[in-house]
């Protein structure tokens, strides 16, 4: 094992340099703009107002998809567990619980983002109180995350060895304990790459938000990119959520596979 | 120990029936490492998978220590499982765990305790030779290491039966053997009853005192291991033994000596099994010498069941003036096991 580490470490930094080169030069850029006047496209570039807008909105997109992966993992992962107990010949069987389950799910999973932002804006507003602003903007993201989220765990456990449950069987655990100590870290690698997923795909949902007043860097690139004809904003998002996505994607990949263990 | 009574177990796929277990009965006694075999889809796995109810019999009982386990369920039946360690084939153990996090898994089930989980798991790694692999992921250890790991989690609760699903199957002769003969301890020092499955005659020739032979679904041939070997009532058992021991003449022996043999008062070939203390004795050069025989050793081997030496001899006996029933009974009165070839020349 020890051998291995220097090896690892290695990986490790190949993996982040991406996201850490995206980070620096950022970072390089916004350093420029509080301390340098630049002309031309440049100057655009490093103002500090798109900064400004830039940070607010990296700040709303990360607050919309950090809340709605929690709440959607807490609420699609016990549902993906009993989309996997429920069906024949496992630990809790119930045809009948199954079938609703999966009819729930696959509804959930067909209904368009956009269409479901505006469809349940009655149900946000008694959660929230409100149906605009980021925090509104966080229900709808979760009811559509939900969904999938259970469908990801579904999928995790079915992969988990039919033989390691078996053995948790003969050893005289119960159907709890199975899903405790043997199905979820087992299927934990696999989970987290799952939740990253999620997270990638909230990161693209959330930038619909703007539909309902949410905010985040989809809704600034929308506003100020598209509608007022600003390529400086539009690029400087756009590099944004890219660098966004890659970080939570290799994250998620070193994650996965530092916890597997097979 | 184990009884099972006319179990029956019919499964349907696709409409069509299959029996798998057709009234099987068993007794399996305190102590005893008992040996099942049977060819691939003989039903071995269905039969030690009710054992502990992992799969529920259609028809029958099955009694462990007394205690009818076919009439458990829920909690009652956790509770007994705990007490029947099983090894698998490819031994099932938790990948995300540690090889002590893989042995402790047993003990958490049960509710032990914290420290005394630690203890019993290091005693427990130790006895299966496994204590310096302790913090090792089930990934980084060989085919026989994963499968002591699987032996030592199977005995955490100290279980009075040990079940073995092709325990052996997947790993190389020397591993094998290895495997075998830690099951052998186990088996001598704490007691532990074992009932274990496989299609390979070398397996049970080597450790077990029992054996059963199924075929169908149907246990067509039982008993003491030496019984089986020495008489193989059906094709089935037959074929297994063969695999492992020479039982039959050789065929060009056969065609050769049978055509000399004209008259079978004088001569005969016949196959001899000795079984126990006989096997060490020069029955053959006393027979020469006490009656008036000549013997011509056809084919022959020596080999052990469990720890009982077993030799077969294929001789062709001549004598005249009708000393050869004497130099039979003679043999069979040093408990040797006679079969004659002459009566049946095309037997197989
Ligand atoms: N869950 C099941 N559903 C349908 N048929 C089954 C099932 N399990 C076993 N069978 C059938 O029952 C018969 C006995 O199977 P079993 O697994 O007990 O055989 P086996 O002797 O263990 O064979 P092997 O040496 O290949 O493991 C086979 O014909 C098999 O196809
Ligand atoms: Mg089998």
């Amino acid at each position: 094992m020890s051998q291995l580490q220097p090896n690892r470490s290695k990986a490790a930094l190949n993996r982040f340099l991406p996201g850490l080169v995206g980070i620096a030069a950022l970072s390089v850029l916004y350093w420029a703009g509080m301390n340098l006047e630049l002309p031309g496209f440049l100057g655009k570039l490093t103002s500090p107002m798109l900064w400004r807008l830039l940070l607010q909105s990296t700040k709303e997109t990360l607050w919309m998809v950090g809340v709605s992966v929690t709440l959607a993992v807490i609420g699609g992962l016990p549902l993906g567990v009993l989309l996997v107990t429920t069906t024949p010949g496992n630990v809790t069987e119930s045809p009948l619980v199954y079938k609703v389950l999966t009819t729930v799910v696959n509804i959930g999973r067909s209904i368009p983002f956009i269409i479901l932002l505006v469809a349940i804006i009655p149900f946000t507003r008694l959660v929230v109180g409100t149906s605009i602003g980021t925090t509104a903007a966080i229900v709808p993201l979760t009811v559509a995350a939900i969904p999938f989220v259970a469908r990801i765990v579904e999928s995790a456990l079915k992969d988990v060895d039919k033989g390691v449950v078996e053995a948790a069987q003969a050893m005289g655990a119960s159907p709890w304990q199975i899903i405790i100590k043997v199905l979820l870290p087992e299927a934990l690698p696999t989970l987290v790459l799952g939740v990253t997923i999620t997270a990638v795909n909230l990161i693209g949902y959330s930038a619909m938000a703007g539909a309902v007043g949410g905010g985040g860097l989809g809704d600034l690139a929308i506003r100020y990119g598209y509608q007022r004809f600003r390529g400086d904003v539009m690029l400087m998002t756009v590099v944004v959520l890219v660098l966004l996505v890659e970080v939570v994607q290799s994250l998620g990949d070193w994650a996965a596979e530092t916890l597997n263990k097979k | 120990m184990i009884e099972i009574k006319n179990l029956t177990k019919v499964f349907t796929s696709n409409g069509n029936k299959i029996v798998a277990l057709d009234d099987v009965s068993l007794t399996i006694k305190k102590g005893e490492i008992y040996g099942i075999i049977g060819l691939s889809g003989a039903g071995k796995s269905t039969l030690i998978r009710c054992i502990n109810m992992l799969e529920k019999p259609d028809q029958g009982q099955i009694f462990i220590g007394g205690k009818e386990i076919t009439a458990l369920s829920g909690r009652q039946l956790r509770k007994e499982r705990s007490k029947i360690g099983m090894i698998f084939q490819h031994f099932n153990l938790l990948s995300s765990r540690t090889v002590a996090g893989n042995v402790a898994f047993p003990l958490e089930i049960a509710g032990t305790p914290k420290a005394q989980i630690k203890e019993r798991v290091n005693e427990l790694l130790y006895l299966v030779g496994l204590a310096d692999k302790a913090n090792m992921y089930p990934a980084q250890l060989s085919g026989g290491q994963k499968q002591r790991v699987g032996i030592a989690r199977a005995l955490a609760n100290n279980p009075e039966v040990l079940l073995c699903d092709e325990a052996t199957s997947a790993l190389d002769p020397q591993t094998t053997k290895s495997i075998l003969a830690l099951l052998q301890d186990i088996n001598k020092r704490l007691g532990l009853t074992i009932v274990l499955i496989t299609h390979e005659m070398e397996v049970v020739k080597e450790i077990c005192d029992s054996v059963a032979v199924i075929d169908n679904g149907k246990i067509v041939e039982n008993g003491p291991l030496v019984n089986v070997f020495a008489h193989p009532r059906t094709e089935a058992a037959r074929r297994f033994i063969k695999g492992v021991i020479q039982i039959d003449l050789p065929e060009e022996v056969k065609e050769y000596h049978l055509r000399q043999v004209d008259d079978s008062k004088s001569a005969v070939i016949a196959r001899l099994s000795f079984i126990g203390t006989s096997a060490g004795e020069p029955v053959v050069s006393s027979l020469v010498r006490h009656f008036d025989v000549d013997a011509n050793i056809l084919a022959g081997n020596i080999d052990h069941l469990k720890d009982v030496p077993f030799g077969t001899l294929v001789v062709e006996l001549r004598a005249k003036n009708g000393g050869l029933d004497k130099a039979l009974k003679y043999l069979a009165e040093r408990g040797i096991e006679i079969e004659v070839f002459n009566d049946e020349p095309t037997s197989a």
